[in-house]
């Protein structure tokens, strides 16, 4: 935040001196974001509202998980998978967690190579990026495909409360969408940083950008996991 | 921003300016290497107390727990949210706590409806 400091002000009298400095800062955004590329600002400011979007529909599903009389599914034995005749508990839950943190992983490493200027290891890792995220998607498939198989319906299942689907549905559905724009978003990316797009004009943001749009996939995976997995 | 409307004032920088920013976020990769590492030995954490069946206040406490620290150093370093500006940081970190106030206004809601379906609906749902 700036000070800008204006001998001579202080005597003339108006506003206090902080929300006068408060309101120029704000009054453009070129004083409050100075230094941070543009591109980057508007992203996180996307982010913002996604992240509402995400709380809107895990506040909707406390709500009615917490209204429900009847017990709500239980999500260890639900999500569990069957190992040579034993039920190991969330095992491809936790696979696919595993999986997105290690594409966060090459992301931000992709973001530090390109700030690098090498277009190979960039490339490289960003593919490697796109590559797990491809793969979180088809264990979300299979995983839809297994519950449906089991009679998981959005109006219903056989466990017990049916808003279970709907909350199911909605929340990774709608997570899995991000994931698979992410994957569009960084093949796009990646083939720009291939054909040298980001050594011409200098200026190595955009994979900064795409990062941070692929670490939020992640970190709403965080939130999900915890209270639709976990709870 | 990218476009300065007039010069730095050298009262804009009471804070050393960001370390790096005209070449971008440039730090050791050695950092992301170990955050990773932190993030791995967090989600298997926080799948053991599943694995694990623990219950009651002891397993949400920990969901919780595991659930901020992950979230914490994912915002915090991947996104590079703490070698940002101070607007930045608090133009995005700060509306977001505006959601307690939804949650806090549903829980009251769900509650109540939890108790209408009880006396009224018979234990239905």
């Amino acid at each position: 935040m700036s000070t800008v400091i204006r001998p001579g002000e202080e005597a003339a009298g108006g506003p206090p001196e902080a929300l006068r400095d408060f309101a120029d800062d704000w009054a453009s955004d070129q004083e409050v974001f100075k230094g941070v590329h543009w591109g980057k600002a508007m992203m996180w400011i996307f982010l913002l509202s996604d992240t509402f979007i995400f709380s809107s529909f895990l506040i909707s599903y406390m709500t009615m998980r917490s209204s429900v009389t009847v017990p709500w599914p239980n999500a260890s034995v639900v999500f569990g998978l069957d190992v040579g005749g034993v039920s190991v508990p969330l095992l491809l839950i936790a696979i696919m967690t595993f999986v997105l943190i290690s594409s966060s992983g090459t992301m931000a490493m992709a973001v530090n190579y390109g700030y690098r200027r090498n277009r190979k290891v960039t490339t490289a890792l960003m593919l490697a990026t796109a590559a797990l995220g491809a793969t979180f998607v088809s264990m979300q498939a299979f995983e839809w495909t297994k519950l449906i198989h089991e009679g998981v319906r959005p109006w219903g299942n056989p466990w017990g409360a049916e808003q279970f689907g709907a909350s199911f549905f909605m929340i990774t559905g709608f997570h899995g969408l991000h994931v698979s724009a992410g994957v569009i978003m960084l093949l796009i990316v990646a083939s720009k940083v291939w054909r040298g797009h980001y050594d011409r004009s200098g200026d190595y943001s955009a994979v900064e950008i795409a990062g941070l749009y692929w670490h939020f996939v992640d970190l709403v995976w965080v939130f999900i996991f915890a209270f639709f997995y976990l709870w | 921003m990218n476009h300065a409307t007039h010069p730095v004032q050298e009262a804009d920088h009471q804070a050393p300016p960001p370390p790096a920013h005209d070449p971008g976020q440039q730090h050791p990769i050695g950092i992301y290497l170990k955050i990773w590492g932190l993030l791995f030995v967090l989600s298997t954490m926080s799948y053991l107390v599943d694995y694990f069946a623990i219950q009651g206040t002891m397993r949400w406490v920990l969901i919780i727990l595991f659930m901020i620290l992950k979230a914490g150093l994912i915002v915090a370093v991947f996104m590079h949210m703490m070698w940002e500006r101070m607007a930045l940081i608090y133009a995005i970190l700060v509306p977001p706590l505006a959601l307690g106030t939804l949650v806090w206004l549903m829980w009251i809601e769900s509650d109540y409806t939890f108790w209408t379906r009880i006396l009224f609906f018979d234990g239905g749902g």
